[in-house]
């Protein structure tokens, strides 16, 4: 809120056009900024307060002493700590599982030629226009008759070859000079070892990229997880935190503490890393 | 998107994919050679296509032939379009179809102006603190659509929501955000636009910075003022990225079902019913796979219709 009270042109000099507007820009942004804020900070206050404290009037706007409280309350309760688990295995798993598959294919449609490339490389890409709705009855189906429900392949799977993420590794490949493959190959090295040891080492930008989309992408993930795993034992983090919000006398303070436990890795991830995720937004959206 | 290098024709004899030993004599089988180099492409995309055509193509045309199919009495039976022609007939659908369309015209110009702007103020010099504002207004993105939902559901509360404590506090009435059928889509609207505006104004600043200066430069010599070159040299040049993002939007919101299940439930009076949830409802909660199918294809056709046409209309405008 500083931003607000940012002193307008010094007094005692002639009033700069440039400088006035420069502070009415920056508390317009600063104002849109606490309003994209305030709701994480309002999250992490309700963590910390008892549902009755959260929906008092006033509402509690510092941090109380319910944390712990609601956290234990949160995995005694319910299989939250299951669901926590369950996440953090498929996402971690699915995140690796990807990173192969897209790499190795965004790997061969950048650096080879061969027959029906160009089709199958459109059909990948159409392929982000399809609703995923479509597919939601049938894969339902398919994993019942592959007795896949509630189960981690279930999860894993299906949603593997992601079409953004070999577009990305494409276009990213493409900038993985020729000679240097040659070079590799004259040395006697192997067309695996070529590509695991000189084409993915030089593309560790573009692979955290796609590492973090992801590994949110799964984290996130609702529709697919909540039709799949039927049994509270395999729910995901937001498949227990959706159920848990249906429940009619929810106990908000333990809920909203489930959601800041959700949102908060992958926060952090994000901060750390989101440079990478910009540049994976961006890749090949945009001409640079 | 169609620029790739070719891989030049490899050395005579260079071992190839598995021969790992990489100590194999040079042999000068060319058949055999040629075989192997033809095989190395499909060996990295084998993967890929199994998984694709296992988990996409094949669900797409099981789907096709669902949507032909009802099910009666637990036996599967062919129906022909029967559940094409329930669409029609269904006001359900319609309400679903109408709610969704509205959501779309308001949320995305809402949103994707707001995001214009936005871009505009974060690549001004003359703002302050440019690179917090950036990660500030980028922050939402990560939280899943489940954790926002109940976020908001908690922040709207009638009794005893903040939002409508914010609004008591200051005198004004308290707005039924989550039971009122107009304040319901209301909401809806704005969580999105909370969560995605900052995302399509990452993709405006990135194409900002790729305008040349010299434009606004050539611009002010010329007398110029700042409205005259933002409408003359900053739209056209952010044209590329608003046909993405404005396509990329679209089919995103004609998808919509996360934040109305999570919301509103598609409540009050089916106000928030969108074509996904409609869809959800129809195969798990009423276990009507035929007709969910159908509806899944006709949200597919009028995906593709409308990103096709908006694709078609923003490029020709581009010309």
């Amino acid at each position: 809120m500083t931003a607000l009270q940012h002193p307008g042109p010094r007094r005692r000099r002639e009033p700069d056009p440039t400088r006035s507007l420069s502070a009415v820009l920056t508390a317009f942004v600063a104002l849109g900024a606490v309003l994209m804020l305030v709701p994480f900070a309002w999250l992490v206050v309700a963590s910390t307060h008892s549902t009755n404290e959260i929906f008092s009037s006033p509402p509690a706007l510092l941090p109380g002493d319910r944390f712990w409280t609601n956290l234990t309350g949160l995995f005694d309760s319910l299989e939250f700590g299951t669901a926590v688990r369950n996440s953090l295995v498929v996402s971690t798993v699915y995140t690796a599982l990807g990173m192969l598959v897209c790499s190795t294919a965004g790997y061969a449609f950048a650096k080879f030629q061969f027959r029906g490339r160009n089709a199958m490389f459109t059909v990948i890409i159409a392929s982000l226009a399809l609703p995923g709705q479509v597919t939601l009855v049938p894969l339902f189906k398919m994993m019942v008759a592959l007795g896949w429900l509630n189960s981690y392949q279930g999860l894993i799977l299906p949603n593997l070859a992601l079409p953004f993420g070999i577009f990305l590794m494409r276009q990213a490949m493409q900038s993985v000079p020729d000679e240097l493959l040659q070079a590799a190959r004259v040395d006697g090295a192997g067309e695996f070892r070529t590509f695991f040891q000189i084409v993915v080492p030089t593309m560790r930008p573009a692979l955290a990229a796609l590492a973090i989309f992801l590994f949110l992408g799964q984290w996130n993930d609702f529709v697919y997880p909540l039709i799949v795993q039927r049994d509270p034992a395999a729910y995901t983090l937001p498949v227990s935190l959706a159920t848990l919000h249906g429940v009619q006398s929810t106990d908000y303070g333990q809920l909203l503490t489930g959601t800041l436990i959700s949102v908060v890795p992958v926060l952090v991830l994000f901060l750390f890393l989101q440079r990478y995720f910009v540049a994976g937004l961006l890749a090949g959206s945009v001409k640079q | 998107m169609s620029l790739t290098t070719n891989p030049s024709p490899r050395p005579a004899g260079t071992p190839t994919a598995a021969s790992r030993s990489a100590v194999e004599p040079p042999r000068r089988r060319s058949a055999r050679r040629t075989w192997r180099t033809r095989a190395t492409p499909f060996v990295f995309l084998l993967p890929v296509i199994v998984l694709f055509v296992g988990f996409k193509v094949y669900p797409v045309f099981y789907a096709l032939a669902l949507s032909f199919t009802q099910n009666v009495g637990g036996v599967t039976e062919f129906v022909g379009g029967a559940n094409y022609g329930r669409l029609l007939d269904d006001p359900l659908f319609w309400t679903a179809l109408r709610n969704t369309v509205e959501i779309l015209v308001i949320q995305v110009p809402l949103m994707l102006g707001l995001a214009i702007v936005l871009a505009v103020a974060l690549n001004s010099k003359l703002l302050k603190w440019r690179s917090f504002f950036r990660v500030a207004y980028f922050v939402p993105i990560v939280m899943g659509l489940v954790a926002y939902g109940i976020l908001f559901s908690a922040l709207l509360n009638y009794q005893n929501g903040f939002i409508n404590y914010l609004l008591t506090s200051v005198g004004l009435p308290r707005i039924p955000w989550l039971t009122d059928p107009f304040w319901a889509k209301a909401s809806i609207i704005m969580a999105m636009t909370w969560h995605y505006t900052g995302q399509n104004a990452v993709m405006y600043l990135a194409q900002l910075q790729s305008i040349p200066g010299e434009l606004y430069e050539a611009a002010q010599m010329d007398g110029a003022n700042r409205r005259r070159q933002f409408w003359h040299i900053t739209l056209p040049g952010l044209r590329p990225a608003l046909l993405l993002t404005v396509v990329l939007s679209t089919i995103g919101t004609l998808q919509l079902f996360d934040e109305p299940y999570v919301l509103t439930g598609g409540g009050p009076d089916n106000a928030t019913l969108t074509i996904g949830m409609y869809l959800y409802n129809s195969a798990f909660k009423n276990f009507d796979f035929g007709y969910a199918s159908a509806i899944g294809y006709v949200l597919a056709f009028i995906v593709t219709a409308v990103s096709v046409i908006q694709t078609l209309v923003l490029r020709r405008r581009a010309q």
